[in-house]
């Protein structure tokens, strides 16, 4: 590949303004506040006034895993399930309301936290606290709303998973590369189970797990501190504390990580064969410091997008794969991840050479680490997407609930551009050999079965 | 992985014309109560291009959005996938710089730059940080004046895209929105597949790229909107920088005005899936029709509110046969659809289907209540703000606007539009919109005959 003097000079010049502004950036930090209800709510507030709007989230400190065994599912199901009624909210209303306030809401859940929230009129926030408080505690259920509602996960399992060979090939992998941990089970459960949830698994998680003192209130818009705080104590600072929560979040943990696996599975709706492969390392959580912020930037540079060594080396060089990445997730609360992927460009005879590949990539990360214009251009980049974020209130108030929902402190997670600039190409290597080992791993191989699922017989009918 | 409660993928299922279009409506809803913080400037640059700007200086960001008219509707006979194909290559290289330098330097100056290409437009949308944006515009400009297409990054690109397509045939809900459209505009740009067949795609040269490229990317269709750190002057020279060396004039193929073909049709395509997935869809009217607002806000209540919808309540919330029930309106600038679909299980989409056959019905021949009728406005005045609370939504919103044809001044008046449509208006106009004579219904999935006994 040629390159003309002035391309060169020009990439040299970016370089050096990228020192440049490195300093300046760490000062676009939101100012946020932070404060205690008596009943152990924790509140964090982040004005942004640019619109009249607010965002408000109310964050579980439990998810999926944090279900009994044989009830998986119930953490999601019990968020659907929050939506029916109330002694104040009629059933199936409590959407509705927010609608015709001109608000939005919705709900996720993931294996440690569930999360709730409503996008609206800086004037409706106090309406929506009081709606967030009630059920957070007086929540009702008839067996007629459970049943239904539970035919609506099982078609959101159809349509997540069913339907989707990528997400089994996932759900495979999971199960496969956690022993005992139950982040190896799905967020959605696993159907069997699911069929059998009931209401009353659903009230006993709810009553156990949803109380003032397991979770966190953001709300981040045109507000102020104060406003937050009359609001909170007049909502949600009426809710006694519920004593039986168990703050330590027992969970089993896993054994040492001792043979590398592999998975195969083949389904007709495959599409392209492509390589995945799975690792167990620590999360931010748990890595000792730096550790988390050295996996988070090599894999930037050895798997995020067209500027990664795997893509340049799998993709543009060697040209085995029509895309290949890999990315590093930090946000457990028990273990991370790194997950590395590659679909193949010609069948599923590619695959064992594409591994081989991406096994030499992660070697020469291992015996060589990284340039420092690498890490340099990594770290940036992720500076550039913290301040991109600042743009965004939703974004914003998901960055700060997340992360005081696993017990980060709001320090650690604005520290975390300034630690990502302590990480050295050193960190890099050495975090590479230690957790780029294939003992922690999964291998797997998704490839299209024969019989094409893409067999079309048109029946058309036409209706008067 | 997170679940959410509500799939929100919607507004996004088919291209970036619907988003923009379905979130202009919304803008057009009024922003009173922001508009006093938010003031659209027109800039014109010392060369003579017009532009809308938002000042902001609260984050060092900018966000530039702008279109050029024409989009995969000006993909020749045969090429189709052409435009779709050059949104995938203007980050691949351009001027002296070949793609993996260009590349490098666009992380190096944390810019964000991507294309998009709809049925009627192609998208552009631009990122930088302050510090960083004569550099990031200079990139800009060479990717749109000088992209090189070197042969090594074409292929590259083209398997990506050829994957893509052997994923999209195989995904139930993208194959029962194309085999919709194919159905419903026959013969018609629209019915064509967006992104191409591996054929198609197959037969795209680097010519045919250059040629889209030439044909299409011109001063004369131009619209851009600039929301973000930047003065109107530093803005006038960047428009002349990047979009001054453009042609004058775009030379378009004329696409003719067009409506779904008449009659109710319900085609069925066999795949073997468990769960069923249907789309459905209605001629609507025009966004300059003076009954497109009350049908907006009939959308609203029939699929478009989330659980204040409908469609959800009959098929979701009292049912539960279906995770996904929606609908939207949705205006091409050649022709205008009120669309939906339904995913479930194969036993049970066809009394899914028939349930919602009967309350567009039931809407079209009653009207909605008077409480659903207040409720749907009461959301989409009320949630209007809700729209304008970042920097590139704003810039996304505004973008609508001007494709639209609409003036700045026009987000204040659209709160009393809406405020002042009337249930008399919504029965009038749900008779129009929603009779079920001509729907079109496509279903990818096992025939429910085959499968009865076998849930899931």
């Amino acid at each position: 590949m040629t390159q003309s003097p002035g391309a060169l000079s020009l990439l040299t010049w970016t370089l050096s303004i990228m020192l440049a502004i490195l300093p300046s950036q760490l000062h676009a930090q939101p100012r946020t506040s932070e404060f205690t209800l008596a009943n152990g709510l924790q509140v964090v507030v982040i004005p942004d006034h640019r619109a009249p709007v607010v965002t408000h989230m109310v964050w579980y400190k439990v998810g999926a895993a944090d279900e009994p065994k044989g009830v998986s599912g119930i953490a999601h199901f019990l968020e659907h399930l929050m939506f029916k009624s109330t002694d104040k909210i009629p059933p199936g209303e409590f959407s509705k309301i927010v609608a015709r306030l001109g608000g939005q809401d919705n709900a996720f859940t993931g294996h440690d936290v569930t999360s709730y929230f409503q996008r609206i009129a800086k004037e409706r926030l106090g309406t929506v606290m009081e709606m967030e408080a009630d059920r957070m505690v007086n929540l009702r259920l008839t067996e007629k709303e459970v049943t239904t509602e539970r035919d609506v996960i099982l078609e959101e399992r159809r349509s997540r998973i069913e339907n989707n060979p990528a997400a089994v090939m996932d759900e495979q992998m999971n199960a496969t590369l956690y022993y005992s941990h139950p982040y190896g089970i799905p967020v959605i459960g696993w159907e069997h189970e699911m069929a059998k949830l009931s209401r009353e698994d659903a009230l006993t998680f709810y009553k156990h797990y949803y109380a003032p003192n397991n979770a966190v209130l953001v709300v981040a818009g045109d507000v102020t501190t104060d406003e937050v705080r009359a609001l909170a104590e007049k909502t949600y600072g009426l809710i006694p504390a519920n004593p039986a929560v168990d703050k330590a979040r027992n969970r089993p943990s896993d054994p040492p990580q001792r043979a590398a696996r592999r998975v195969e599975y083949s389904d007709p709706r495959a599409g392209n064969a492509s390589f995945h492969r799975d690792y167990v390392v620590p999360s931010y959580l748990t890595a000792k410091p730096g550790e988390a912020e050295a996996l988070d930037l090599m894999m930037k540079i050895v798997g995020d997008g067209a500027t990664s060594r795997i893509y340049k080396r799998i993709v543009v060089d060697q040209k085995l794969a029509s895309s290949a990445g890999g990315v590093y997730s930090g946000s457990g609360l028990d273990y991370g991840t790194i997950s590395l992927y590659a679909v193949s460009a010609d069948g599923a005879d590619l695959l064992p050479k594409i591994e081989a590949e991406i096994d030499k990539v992660l070697e020469e990360v291992r015996d060589g680490g990284v340039t420092d214009a690498e890490l340099k251009r990594a770290r940036s980049s992720y500076i550039a997407d913290y301040i991109y974020e600042n743009d965004d209130q939703a974004s914003l108030a998901r960055r700060y609930g997340w992360g005081l929902a696993l017990g980060r402190t709001v320090a650690q997670i604005e520290g975390w551009p300034e630690a990502l600039g302590k990480v050295t190409a050193d960190d890099i290597k050495r975090v590479a050999g230690t957790y780029l080992e294939l003992r922690r791993s999964v291998t797997g191989y998704l490839t299209p079965s024969d019989g094409d699922a893409h067999a079309e017989q048109p029946a058309p009918k036409n209706r008067t | 992985m997170d679940l959410l409660r509500r799939s929100i993928h919607r507004v996004l299922r088919f291209d970036m014309t619907m988003s923009l279009a379905v979130l202009t409506l919304a803008l057009c809803l009024t922003l009173s109560r922001s508009a006093h913080a938010m003031q659209i400037q027109d800039v014109t640059s010392p060369g003579g291009i017009k532009a809308w700007l938002v000042e902001a200086h609260e984050n060092p960001l900018l966000a530039l959005k702008f279109s050029f008219e024409g989009g995969n509707s000006q993909d020749p006979e045969g090429k189709e996938g052409v435009s779709n194909f050059l949104s995938a290559m203007l980050d691949e290289g351009a001027g002296d710089i070949t793609s993996s330098d260009f590349q490098e330097q666009m992380e190096s100056l944390a810019m964000r730059m991507r294309y998009e290409d709809s049925r009627d437009a192609f998208y552009g949308n631009f990122e930088t940080l302050t510090e960083n944006r004569d550099e990031s515009v200079k990139l800009l400009k060479l990717a749109l004046t000088k992209p090189r297409f070197d042969q090594d990054a074409v292929e590259r690109i083209r398997g990506q895209l050829l994957a893509n397509l052997v994923y999209s045939d195989r995904d139930p809900e993208k194959v029962a929105a194309k085999e919709w459209f194919s159905v419903a505009f026959a013969g018609h740009s629209y019915g064509r597949p967006s992104q191409g067949t591996a054929a198609t795609v197959k037969a795209v040269t680097r010519d045919d790229l250059e040629a889209y490229r030439k044909r299409n990317f011109a001063r004369d269709t131009l619209k851009v909107v600039a929301v973000g750190d930047i003065t109107p002057e530093q803005l006038g020279k960047l428009l002349d920088e990047v979009f001054g060396e453009l042609p004058e004039k775009s030379d378009l193929s004329p696409v003719a005005q067009t409506t779904p073909v008449k009659g109710s049709q319900e085609k069925w395509i066999t795949m073997d899936v468990p769960q069923s997935v249907a789309v459905f869809g209605l001629p609507a009217m025009a966004r300059k029709d003076p009954d497109f607002m009350a049908a907006f806000v009939l959308n609203q209540l029939v699929g478009g509110g989330g659980f204040a919808s409908r469609l959800m309540d009959e098929v979701r919330e009292k049912r539960g046969l279906a995770y996904s029930v929606y609908s939207y309106l949705q205006p091409f600038k050649h022709t205008s659809i009120f669309s939906g679909g339904v995913a479930t299980r194969a036993d049970a989409i066809t009394q899914s289907l028939d349930l919602i056959r009967k309350e567009l019905q039931q809407v079209a021949d009653q009207g909605p209540t008077p409480e659903e009728w207040e409720n749907a406005k009461k959301y989409l005045i009320g949630s209007y703000a809700l729209r304008f609370d970042t920097n590139a939504k704003i810039a996304s919103q505004l973008l609508g606007l001007m494709e639209d044809d609409f003036g700045p001044d026009y987000i204040d008046k659209r709160n009393s539009m809406i405020e002042a449509l009337t249930l008399d208006d919504a029965k009038r106009v749900a008779k129009r919109l929603l009779a079920t004579d001509n729907l079109i219904v496509t279903i990818v999935g096992q025939p429910a005959t085959a499968t009865a006994d076998k849930k899931g």
